[in-house]
């Protein structure tokens, strides 16, 4: 029974209009291959290892319009309507095409080149086809190969060597702008050149009421001494599932630190897998998420360590209420050789409600001597003593509830360098603690 | 006229156990009463009962604050009608900075007293003036709500929301428990500073060291969950001398 129902989704996710078709030779091939692979698996199940935490039946059920080729008037203007207030310069795509009119591409500073991946396929295809072609072995994941099927559009940064991007580069998708459910499948690919520092934000974003099937793969490599800093604003539909993979390459001393912030969605997968590939290269892998209603959000992260002296560190905060659901899923894999590890996990989750839950699944795999990993786990509720204590000085419940909330969370964005992006952040977080039912 | 409080053959329950066994207590605007007693004689239930504490549930007679019953009042509710809880144990609520705390809860307050709420300017210099009178360091507002306090700093920060949200009726839960003589000293100025006419307080201390330095008007004696005995002043001297031990052994 289980494999009809796969294969069926299968086909309804390969077939017209879904699949990108047009372009050269060896991309209609990639994305050929791509078919192939989550023809063979797919949309994952529970069953796999991986996948344990997370049912995609509900996503299996819709069935999706295309997105217009053009852009109408209606989607740019829910497009305007969804922008953060940050400076600087950005590429917007919406239900997975390039938005010119929303997009901020003049006068990028010396060093930075950033682009639609439509615009490198049309005038440097055999960049595109270098760019891409590496970055398409899909380590046996179906959502990947599912990307790779509908290849077409995207965003292509390169920071050139030793640049020090001064603004934040911003990246927008918005999925659900029209009327009809939409899928898009982006593939971003950042190149940080040795010795270069950016911070780039990732922005996913959509009209309350919005179904939207969002497939997102980004391709980071960080150059020997490069800094990258990368933030991730889950703030999609309440009907949209947002699969994102997000898998980064770190050089020899250089530093990735991500953090991903979700409040929206339906549903949200974020798979990230960091591969510390240099000696001395370092990450920080955290995020937040607060989820209420039906909201389910499942992080799940893989640290290659590789080399010697590379350290990871991961701390993971979550908020849910209603009868969301927020998942913690980290692996950490210390490779034969790679002497002096040091890895660090924490995630924590606290449950405002009798019918939330967190989930948390640490994994060590060390194959290396003198290592250090450690991880930790919690999951509660509100302190009560700190909840009567507030109220006894006339802070109403609701409230009372949200500065615990507030404070519960600062602490996890507090890993977040850049304080620009912690900025977006704390603002989205300050309208979500409002919204905080009685 | 109607009391400031008036506790009427109040019973309280814990964990299904019978702590206080029919209180009958009347406090008037501008009294100070001390109740005093032996551990574990429910003096900390009767504050906390009165504070709205989830788990400490009447089961019988009951609690009239300025003519209206108490326990149709949630714990805010009562906070912005002027009841105040000094707490024995002042809870550390970390990534809370003592600021935003007060701030909050002095706008909560005249919010629902239909009082405009003071701004950033405002609230610092009422800060200002308040930490100032009770020699309070500014630090302590930066720091997060107890967090890191020592116990004569905690006990300050209570009498620092006190005198801040102003209540009608203030209840001080063991104020001198841990205190050396200067923080007690200390803690004493700020409550008898709010010492007034319109105000009712009501103390509760197993010892009578306190009361050398907050003179109470009436002293009431707690054992077995009942008040066994009333007085002046002189009533807790007496004490000092005797100890609880008549009352225990009566009550059990």
């Amino acid at each position: 029974m289980s494999a009809t129902t796969t294969s069926m989704a299968a086909d309804r996710f390969l077939g017209a209009p879904l699949v990108a078709t047009g372009g050269p030779e060896w991309l209609r091939e990639l994305r050929g291959e791509g078919a192939r692979r989550f023809a063979a698996t797919g949309l994952p199940t529970p069953r796999l290892e991986a996948w344990k935490f997370t049912d995609l039946r509900g996503l299996g059920r819709l069935s999706f319009s295309p997105a217009q080729d053009a852009i109408d008037i209606q989607a740019v203007a829910v497009g305007r309507g969804l922008l953060l207030d940050i400076d600087g310069p950005r590429l917007m795509f919406i239900d997975g095409r390039f938005c010119a009119a929303l997009s901020r591409l003049e006068n990028l500073p010396a060093g930075v080149e950033m682009m639609p991946l439509s615009a490198l396929l049309a005038n440097e295809p055999g960049r595109a086809r270098a760019l891409l072609g590496e970055g398409l072995a899909d380590d046996g994941q179906p959502m990947v190969a599912l990307n790779a099927a509908g290849l077409e559009e995207g965003a292509v940064i390169r920071i050139g060597r030793g640049t020090r991007v001064e603004k934040p580069l911003v990246v927008v998708c918005i999925g659900g702008a029209s009327a009809e459910a939409t899928a898009s499948r982006p593939r971003h690919r950042i190149e940080v050149e040795d010795g270069a520092e950016v911070s780039i934000l990732e922005h996913h974003a959509g009209p309350v009421a919005a179904t939207a099937f969002m497939n997102q793969v980004t391709d980071i490599s960080v150059g020997a001494g490069a800094t990258v800093r990368h933030g991730v604003l889950q703030d999609a539909a309440g009907g949209a599932y947002d699969l994102s993979t997000v898998r980064v390459r770190v050089g020899r001393d250089a530093v990735y630190e991500s953090f991903t912030f979700a409040v929206g969605a339906r549903l949200f997968r974020n798979d990230a897998r960091v591969r510390l590939q240099g000696k001395g290269a370092s990450c920080r892998v955290s995020g937040a998420y607060l989820l209420r209603g039906e909201q389910h959000c499942d992080n799940a992260t893989v640290i290659e360590h590789e080399q010697p002296n590379t350290t990871s560190r991961e701390v993971f905060k979550g908020v849910v209420d209603g009868r969301a659901r927020g998942i913690f899923q980290g692996r950490i894999v210390v490779h034969p050789g790679a002497d002096k590890t040091d890895g660090h996990q924490m995630s924590k989750a606290i449950l405002l409600s009798s019918e939330a839950t967190a989930n948390a699944k640490p994994e060590l795999e060390i194959f290396a001597d003198d290592v250090k990993c450690s991880h930790g786990a919690t999951v509660g509720e509100l302190d009560r003593s700190a909840m009567f204590y507030l109220r006894s000085r006339g802070i109403p419940e609701a409230r009372a509830r949200g500065l615990l909330v507030e404070a519960f969370i600062a602490e996890a964005l507090e890993e977040i360098s850049d304080e620009r992006l912690r900025d977006v952040f704390v603002a989205r977080a300050a309208r979500w603690y409002e919204e905080v039912p009685s | 006229m109607t009391s400031l409080l008036d506790i009427r053959g109040l019973r309280v329950a814990v964990d299904g156990k019978q702590i206080l066994a029919g209180i009958d207590l009347r406090v008037e605007a501008g009294e100070v009463h001390a109740i005093m007693g032996p551990n574990g004689s429910g003096k900390s239930t009767l504050a906390y009962v009165l504070a709205g504490r989830e788990g400490y549930e009447p089961t019988g007679g009951e609690v009239l604050y300025r003519g209206k019953n108490l326990f149709d009042m949630s714990p805010e509710e009562r906070a912005a009608e002027g009841v105040f809880l000094a707490f024995q144990y002042p809870v550390e609520i970390p990534g809370v900075p003592n600021n935003t705390f007060l701030k909050e809860a002095v706008n909560a307050v005249r919010r629902y007293r239909g009082e405009d709420e003071l701004d950033a300017m405002q609230f610092i210099k009422l800060m200002r003036v308040k930490i100032k009178e009770l020699g309070i360091k500014d630090d302590m507002l930066k720091r997060a709500v107890n967090v890191g306090f020592s116990g004569g700093e905690k006990k300050r920060n209570e009498v620092l929301q006190m005198a801040v949200l102003e209540p009608r009726l203030a209840i001080l839960d063991e104020t001198d428990s841990g205190l050396d003589i200067d923080a007690l000293k200390a803690v004493a100025d700020g409550v008898n500073a709010l010492r007034s006419a319109e105000r009712g307080m009501l103390m509760i201390t197993h010892y009578q060291r306190l009361l050398d330095y907050i003179v109470p008007d009436h002293v009431h004696v707690l054992a077995g969950g009942r008040i066994v005995r009333s007085g002046d002043k002189n009533l807790a001297r007496e004490l000092e001398k005797t100890g609880y031990a008549e009352f225990t052994g009566a009550a059990a």
